[in-house]
């Protein structure tokens, strides 16, 4: 067993992660994702991808479903367990 | 002074059901995120005979306000707007279920520093989904009055109802410590959700499930085809026998108008009143059929997945999926669709998505495309398909493949900018509530036999006159109308429209739908009896050349004719430039494609 750092975007389908932190690329989208939900220590998982280029996501954070591309995964930092 | 309350919470937590529970109010639900993007009011009697102002806010998610629906929301909440009252106090909205997720918001709206409740909404659902809460421990760790209610419903609503003038009177504001970051509101926020939390099953079973079909990377997308195809092919094939019936009773009265003395007034009423109005009744069943799909695919839940399903293709023209969900209810109406683009973040992202909603097909244009196809195209079967819905499904595609080119210009000149995040909440699924539907389906239905008795009368009559006099026995071309519609006739002569449809487009500008109206009234003010009373579809049959016929069509597509969507146009944008922009483009576009569908029409036909 290992922990393996990565981000959002790069899980595979149904691999759940913990969020561990949000990169700063883009002032403003930290505290979107913030304010929709995303936080530290809440566990996500892909749901789905869409057809072109694999983005959209559909993630699940705890109870919900939120649907945001793949530029606005790549800045949540997760942790998983393998 | 009533006192006034202020409905506050994330998108898509039921303010707007509870809104219209207390109220009975019939503000627009729906579920998905961003129905509701105007503040709306009205009045809330409890148990004891006390009134109170409710104000229902669009949905935000926290305090930085990104979208204009959400500064105006935040706006209201702090008393910023001038000559409204701030409100007294705060009912804060949460979806139980999503407790853990969005709690933060409710720690953030404290700071607003009003007097507030927390309302923990749909706690069927979140029973029906295993979680158990436990209120009086979250009311003690948050330190203002938290009530559990499922909105829809009487019995649901009782514990608020039971204790409302209470609340009111001995809610106070809550006590202002340090005013903390949001990650450390939203720790503190996971810590309190985590000890309230009893118990907890797997999420979304159900919504996961059929996520796995909808939202399927290679069958999503036919799906969303699928349903669109199928709708309009109900459109068409479920209406037929009421069509017939209205018709019939159409014909039936414009039959007994004759009889009527003096002479004139039989016309006015046959040829004008009943003419014009009764040819826009006759699409009555279509404009409910259509109307009934759209609001079963706003209250399910798949609206958001559409949006997900689209954004891949949309962020191709630079567009957010967020915009589609403007874009999607521009089919019933552009004007809400052009208010709804408020939940738009990016200013150049709705600006791009205004200008584009008038090409969506609004159902305005239902009964004009209807006539024109009933008219004119073979009610034949093409393989599994109906000719006519295939070509009304055409029209509409046409509509959705010019958006997107006219996008992808805009995106790449006037509204150039970086491509814009998409952060959507996808709900759970709901079976829609039987009683909404109908109430909503209702008032859509009685909205445009309403038009019909106002507007439409109205121009009817007028027309009705202008079309009629003076009498010289010159026909039309020398009657009021005739003088007036030669003036404009030059500029529609090369796309093959005839004096009498030009005529009958002048009083179409106050509304798309007016038209078919007008062309009843005209043609029955010059046609025969007989004719009459067959219908306006076989006066135009005999009228109308196949590609006068099909140009009417692609001129319908883009014509820019309906003042009511400019008007919003200009009061969203606040701009003359944009929403004179949006008429010039549209009317060229429609002058274009109808000038090239008579000519190669009529070319190939020869």
């Amino acid at each position: 067993m290992s922990k393996i750092a990565t981000s959002l975007d790069q899980l595979s389908n149904h691999q759940r992660a913990v969020i561990s932190g949000f990169l700063a690329a883009q002032s403003g989208l930290i505290e979107k994702l913030r304010e929709i939900g995303f936080a530290e220590g809440d566990e996500v998982e892909i749901l789905h991808r869409g057809l072109i280029g694999g983005s959209p996501l559909s993630v699940r954070l705890n109870r919900c479903i939120i649907a945001l591309r793949k530029t606005e995964a790549s800045q949540i930092q997760v942790v998983f367990v393998s | 002074m009533t006192i006034r309350i202020a409905l506050v919470g994330a998108p898509n937590t039921g303010k707007t059901t509870l809104f219209n529970a207390l109220t009975g109010g019939r503000g627009k639900t729906g579920n998905y995120p961003g129905v509701t993007v105007e503040k709306r009011t009205g009045n809330y009697t409890s148990n004891n005979g006390k009134t109170y102002e409710l104000i229902d806010l669009p949905g935000v998610y926290g305090l930085s306000g990104r979208s204009s629906d959400e500064r105006v929301s935040l706006q209201h909440l702090r008393g910023e707007i001038e000559d409204e009252r701030q409100p007294d106090m705060m009912l804060a909205v949460l979806d139980a279920s999503r407790l853990q997720t969005h709690l933060h918001s409710i720690l953030q709206f404290k700071q607003i520093d009003l007097p507030m409740v927390l309302i923990l909404n749909m706690m069927d659902m979140a029973q029906r989904d295993g979680l158990e809460i436990d209120l009086a421990a979250l009311e003690k760790q948050l330190g203002f009055p938290v009530i559990g209610v499922t909105a829809p419903r009487k019995n649901g609503r009782q514990a608020l109802e039971d204790k409302w003038d209470t609340l009111v009177k001995t809610t106070v504001k809550p006590t202002q410590g340090r005013q903390l970051d949001l990650p450390t509101l939203q720790a503190q926020a996971r810590k309190i959700a985590k000890s309230v939390i009893k118990q907890s099953s797997a999420s979304h079973d159900l919504t996961q499930s059929i996520d796995r079909v909808t939202m399927h990377p290679v069958f999503g997308p036919f799906l969303l085809m699928g349903i669109m195809f199928f709708i309009f092919q109900a459109v068409y094939t479920w209406s037929a026998i009421p069509m017939e019936l209205i018709e019939a009773g159409v014909g039936f009265l414009q039959g007994g108008a004759r009889q009527i003395q003096p002479e004139w007034l039989a016309s006015l009423i046959g040829d004008g009143i009943i003419a014009g109005v009764g040819s826009i009744m006759v699409f009555l069943p279509q404009i409910v059929i259509l109307f009934a799909f759209i609001l079963l695919l706003e209250a399910s839940g798949y609206m958001a997945r559409a949006a997900f399903l689209v954004d891949g293709l949309m962020s191709k023209i630079g567009l957010n999926g967020r915009a589609l969900i403007p874009l999607l209810s521009s089919f019933a109406c552009a004007i809400p669709g052009v208010m709804a683009a408020r939940s738009i973040e990016s200013e150049r992202d709705r600006l791009t998505t205004i200008m584009i909603a008038p090409l969506m097909t609004c159902s305005a244009r239902l009964p004009v495309y209807a006539l024109i196809i009933g008219a004119f195209i073979p009610n034949q079967s093409v393989g599994l398909f109906n000719l006519q819905g295939l070509v009304l499904f055409t029209l509409y595609m046409t509509g959705i493949v010019f958006a997107i080119l006219i996008a992808f210009v805009l995106r790449h000149t006037v509204t150039k900018g970086p491509a814009q995040h998409l952060l959507l909440e996808l709900p759970g699924y709901m079976i829609p509530k039987m009683v909404d539907f109908w109430i909503a389906l209702f008032g859509r239905a009685w909205a445009f036999v309403r038009k019909a008795g106002t507007i439409i009368f109205a121009t009817s009559v007028i027309l009705w006159g202008l079309t009629s006099y003076p009498q010289t026995g010159g026909g039309i071309r020398d009657s009021y109308a005739g003088t007036i519609g030669a003036w404009i006739e030059p500029i529609f002569r090369p796309i093959g429209f005839s004096l009498e449809t030009v005529i009958a487009l002048v009083p179409g500008m106050a509304a798309r739908e007016v038209v078919v109206a007008a062309m009843g009234t005209v043609y029955a003010v010059q046609g025969n009896e007989q004719q009459v009373e067959m219908g306006l579809a076989a006066l135009l049959q005999s009228a109308w050349s196949l590609p006068s016929a099909l140009a009417f069509l692609a001129w319908y597509v883009f014509a820019p004719q309906c003042f009511a969507t400019l008007a919003t146009v200009r009061r969203e944008t606040n701009s003359w430039n944009w929403t004179l922009f949006l008429t010039g483009y549209l009317f060229v576009l429609a002058w274009v494609a109808a000038f090239a569908t008579f000519q190669i029409s009529t070319r190939m036909l020869a």
